[in-house]
């Protein structure tokens, strides 16, 4: 058990009488690489986004590394926050920054490094994702792929334990989706604890470890990608990846 | 022609841009404080606290469901009637003072709506981003969120100042020499008013004209950036 860091207990979200998810348990070890699918409206995002308490679940509980998170305490979010990289699927760069800027705005800031580790870092990252001759553009004038990996780089520079991705393609010309995905796939081969929601069932097939089936708030169906994506058991699983599979 | 030069003396230009000035300190010196008071105002109105945000609330319904007028009048008029029940003592109120004091107050509660709605029209990825960095509540505010809510409070700062320019003609109802009662002052001395009322419309125009005319360079600068 020591190696699990997140757990996920009971936890329900309601939404204007609508229950986005739904009694929901899941467990994350270090080192595993989950992919949410499911159609939309299926509870997916709003999941992760509770794990780093984004939204306060109405019940259930979060245990971020064996701690239990306490959503009232803003102190305690803090702290929990610091373990999680989070990856919007709208970027959210800061505009009024340069590409560096936004990368050493956290370390500097929440982290207290200094300012040039914090850029000797940020730069180092930045070359990672192949971005370091973007380091004083704005985010405006970035593209869509361009700024995702920046967005990802940012999450980089706080070395979070765990990362969580919220359909970090889906709002990507489709030519763009490929670089994130590299990114993204790099991470995965070093071992990086990863929650992806994504659409991208290709991708999701090739890095998950495990995979989890949303719909309707709750966890259908999970299991490796083998299993879900070659032997769905559910008929909804199997209705969901004959509409998505075909295209 | 002839009526014209009687108005153009020396003295008379010089006394009228006595008055302009004091109307562009009455408006500056507003600003200013109301600015203060804007951001009180809009802290206030965004507290987590209830009973805060009731208080926000209240100074901008009241201050902006009454009449300027009747504000200014109220603190000429009304103000050393309170003074007297307070501390016992008599005191005649300076125009200017009062008059600095209760357009503060008018504009502080315009600014407050202003600077409120500029903080919450930031998308909301950008406190959900800062969030998720860790950063703190105060953290997230100097850094994300006042620094992108300045650019889009400037322009309607910079109409509020033109609309405070105006304003302050109001208090040449109590008696404070400002451009407007230069105007009239010099009407009553001549018996003329049309001259004196034209020529300070012409000088609320230049002050007015300028103000814009920087305002809009300002805007495309700050647009450009983005």
């Amino acid at each position: 058990m020591t190696n699990e860091i997140i757990k996920v207990d009971g936890v329900t979200k309601i939404f204007k009488h609508v229950k986005a998810v739904d009694n929901v348990s899941l467990s994350i070890k270090k080192g595993d690489i989950v992919s949410i699918i499911g159609p939309s409206g299926s509870g997916k995002s709003t999941l992760i986004r509770c794990i780093n308490g984004l939204e306060i679940p109405d019940s259930g509980e979060i245990y971020i590394d064996g701690e239990k998170v306490d959503f009232g305490n803003d102190k305690n979010l803090e702290q929990m926050r610091l373990k999680i990289g989070f990856v919007f699927q709208h970027f959210n760069l800061f505009p009024h920054l340069t590409v560096l800027e936004n990368l050493t705005l956290a370390p500097i800031n929440v982290l207290g490094k200094s300012e040039e580790d914090a850029k000797a870092l940020a730069e180092t990252l930045l070359n990672r994702v192949g971005l370091l001759d973007k380091k004083d553009s704005y985010p405006a004038q970035l593209s869509g792929g361009q700024k995702q990996r920046v967005a990802i780089a940012r999450c980089l520079c706080m070395q979070p334990e765990v990362f969580l991705f919220d359909e970090p393609t889906s709002a990507l010309d489709p030519e763009m989706i490929g670089e994130v995905l590299d990114v993204m796939q790099e991470l995965a081969s070093e071992g990086t604890t990863m929650i992806i929601v994504t659409h991208e069932m290709g991708f999701a097939k090739k890095v998950s470890s495990r995979v989890v089936f949303m719909d309707k708030g709750e966890i259908v169906e999970q299991g490796s990608a083998t299993d879900i994506f070659d032997h769905p058991q559910s008929a909804r699983l199997q209705e969901f990846l004959s509409k998505v599979l075909r295209s | 022609m002839e009526i014209l030069s009687v108005f153009l003396t020396p003295e008379n230009i010089q006394y009228m841009l006595k008055g302009a000035l004091m109307s562009v300190v009455v408006a500056v010196c507003s600003l200013f404080f109301g600015t203060i008071l804007g951001v009180l105002g809009a802290a206030a109105k965004m507290s987590r606290n209830k009973f805060i945000k009731m208080l926000g609330g209240v100074y901008v319904q009241i201050i902006r469901g009454t009449p300027m007028m009747l504000q200014i009048l109220f603190f000429y008029l009304g103000g050393p009637v309170i003074w007297k029940f307070l501390f016992g003592r008599v005191f005649t109120p300076n125009p200017f003072v009062v008059g600095i004091i209760a357009i503060s107050i008018n504009s502080g509660a315009y600014s407050t709506e202003l600077i409120r709605s500029a903080i919450q029209s930031i998308d909301k990825g950008q406190w959900e981003a800062s969030k998720a960095l860790g950063l703190t509540y105060k953290q997230m505010m100097k850094l994300v969120i006042l620094p992108q809510s300045f650019k889009r409070i400037l322009p309607p700062f910079i109409s509020e100042f033109i609309t405070l320019i105006k304003d302050s003609s109001l208090l040449s109802s109590i008696g404070a020499v400002e451009l407007l009662t230069s105007a009239k002052v010099l009407g009553a001395n001549y018996y003329n008013y049309i001259v004196p009322l034209c020529m300070a419309s012409v000088v609320y125009l230049v002050m007015t004209m300028t103000i814009s005319y920087f305002a809009n360079k300002l805007e495309r600068r700050l647009a450009e950036s983005d």
